[in-house]
């Protein structure tokens, strides 16, 4: 299923999604161009993540059609678009506490071998997946810590792990969602430059409250207000948006 | 918090666990010398299914209350197959075996996909089918069971009707499922198993379809169950409904709570504990009162309140607590 460059990577056709009768998101589309950084930004409860958890099947929508690379996925198991090439960060950070960074990052390499089944085999052998997991976590600053403890990562440190162990899959559309909070001004650099550095082979859909990174990384916002799209565009065009400017005014005087 | 060395730090690998090993085997071998052998073979065996439902609470986070079903109808199966086939003790024990890792397909299929109290209810329903069907089905002799169950000879050589040859052969199969336990912990499988047990939406957004994992650790799980229950079963020469009854689930549970839950040799020393407190007490009185309001079997009571007393004091099972505070003491 070759698709033609132009044609979006990530489509979502009037996608609603209700919590018991609150729609979170309401007859939104979008499309995301291959090789784009797309920005989603909107004020706290707009319904950014509930888009993500939509776009990587998290939750079913309760109606719409979603497409990723021309494949309609909207019946497809969160597994299986993973898979597809779609791999996602979470808002709360999601490392494996117990294991080590290096052996998070393992765990994703672990998806290209065939041995995931194998209860006879020793984990040693996982250890040829180590150059590539101390790569990872070297591009995102944390080599340091490869051998620390996830659970005792301190937490700018966890969300630069938990983009390496998603950047480890080599996706083609990469779903961050607000990569940078909690982040110290040092990280939020080096990953601003990261994302910049891995959004020239893939196509990068970000939600982000830190509104200069959005500025200086996105080719494309799309703005979000009460689960509907309120504006779409540039950085230039969106920031002198009035509605925008008023959402955002409004969101904050609550 | 607590402030990180900003330097590559290896975990300082246990060399505790060396020892352990060590001491366990030197144990295992000079055991039936200090303690009654077929205490020893009960325990044991015991040890073994007590491992086997830790293989799958420890690695997976899955709590089954319906581990019993695969540890008593294996036995039912190999005794089974002993007796009234007069399959040699081998083949009867794999059979029994066998039985155990289709009955575990069969319920991890219907399980896996929940998780927490549902999944515990799960099993211990489908437990309680099996329970139904060993009163019901002819073969089982319901109430009387399977008795006089022929031992046979391992490898066609050795009487196990000698009790040090019954004794190292049951150390031997024992040992044979612990270590490959342990090496399935530490497996690439085991890997991914640590990886879902700690943050399951995350494996599954990195691709991996979970619920095939979990069941085949479902299925390994009471396989090992299976080989302890068959294993038991030839051993003691008895397949019974107590074996299937959910008390000897929450029997399994109660042992790996006490001996240190997702650690080596806890469940290991939680079915020793467990099992000689059942076999000094056999000689009280059948019940007694408490408080003079109700009476219950000492057994249960006392074994009830030791686990309580335990889970207050050290959380962390008996080897739990002594494996912290060694890592507590080498660490700083
Ligand atoms: N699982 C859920 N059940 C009920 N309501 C939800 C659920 N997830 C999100 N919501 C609601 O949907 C709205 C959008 O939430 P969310 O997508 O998290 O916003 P954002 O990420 O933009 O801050 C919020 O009002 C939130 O309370
Ligand atoms: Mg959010």
């Amino acid at each position: 299923m070759s698709a033609p460059s132009d044609e979006p990577i990530l489509r979502l056709e009037n996608v609603s999604k209700s919590f018991f009768g609150f729609y979170a998101v309401r007859d939104f589309s979008l499309d995301v161009r291959r090789g784009s950084i797309h920005a989603l930004i909107g004020p706290n409860g707009a319904g950014k993540t509930t888009i993500f958890n939509l776009v990587t099947k998290t939750l079913p929508p309760t109606s719409g059609r979603i497409s990723f690379k021309g494949i309609d996925i909207t019946k497809r198991s969160p597994s299986e678009v993973a898979r597809l090439g779609m791999v996602r960060s979470f808002q709360i950070s999601a490392v494996f506490a117990s294991l080590t960074a290096l052996e998070n990052v393992r765990v994703a390499l672990q998806r290209f071998r065939s041995d995931g089944f194998a209860f006879w085999k020793s984990a040693d052998v996982l250890h040829d997946l180590d150059e590539r997991a101390l790569a990872l976590l070297h591009d995102v600053g944390i080599e340091s810590y490869a051998h620390v403890r996830a659970s005792e990562l301190p937490y700018g440190r966890r969300r630069a792990l938990e983009i390496a162990t998603t950047l480890a899959l080599e996706p083609e559309l990469l779903m961050l969602d607000e990569p940078t909070a909690g982040m110290g001004h040092e990280d939020v650099d080096r990953i601003a430059a990261l994302i910049k550095n891995v959004a020239r082979e893939r196509t990068v859909l970000m939600v982000e409250h830190n509104l200069s990174i959005v500025a200086d990384l996105s080719d494309r916002i799309t703005v979000l207000a009460r689960g509907e799209r309120l504006a779409e565009g540039s950085y230039d065009v969106v920031s002198k948006d009035p509605a925008v400017i008023e959402a955002y005014v409004g969101s904050e005087h609550e | 918090m607590t402030h990180l060395p900003d330097t590559v730090t290896k975990p300082t690998t246990s060399n505790h666990t060396l020892i352990w090993y060590g001491l366990g085997l030197i144990a295992l071998l000079a055991a039936p010398f200090l303690f009654y052998p077929v205490f020893l073979v009960k325990l044991l065996c015991f040890a073994l299914f007590a491992c086997a439902f830790n293989l799958l609470l420890g690695s997976c986070g899955l709590l089954s209350f319906g581990h019993a079903a695969f540890f008593g109808a294996a036995g039912y199966v190999a005794g089974h197959a002993a007796k009234e086939w007069g399959l040699p003790f081998e083949l009867a024990i794999l059979c029994g075996t066998a039985s155990a890792a289709v009955l575990g397909f069969l319920f991890g299929y219907v399980s896996v996909r929940r998780s927490g109290l549902q999944f515990a209810m799960i099993t211990l329903a489908l437990a309680q089918l099996i329970y139904f069907l060993a009163w019901q089905l002819p073969f089982t002799h319901a109430e009387d069971g399977l008795s006089a169950i022929p031992r046979g000879k391992v490898l066609g050589l050795f009487d196990l009707d000698n009790i040090m040859v019954l004794y190292y052969t049951t150390a031997a199969i024992f040992l044979f499922g612990f270590i490959a336990m342990h090496r399935m912990t530490n497996s690439t499988f085991g890997q991914l198993l640590r990886a879902i047990r700690d943050n399951e939406p995350r494996a599954i957004s990195l691709g991996y379809e979970v619920n095939r994992y979990k069941l085949m650790a479902f299925v390994l799980s009471a396989t090992f169950a299976g080989l302890a229950g068959s294993t038991k079963a030839i051993a003691l020469k008895i397949a019974a409904l107590t074996d299937v009854h959910w008390a000897t689930s929450g029997s399994v549970i109660l042992m790996t709570l006490l001996g240190g839950l997702g650690t080596l040799l806890g469940p290991v020393v939680g079915a020793g504990v467990v099992q000689a407190i059942e076999d000094h007490l056999s000689s009280l009185p059948a019940d007694f009162a408490v408080f003079g309001l109700f009476r219950l079997p000492p057994i249960t009571a006392i074994i009830g309140a030791i686990f309580i007393i335990c889970i207050l004091l050290f959380r962390r099972g008996i080897v739990g607590e002594i494996q912290h505070w060694l890592d507590r003491r080498s660490g700083k």
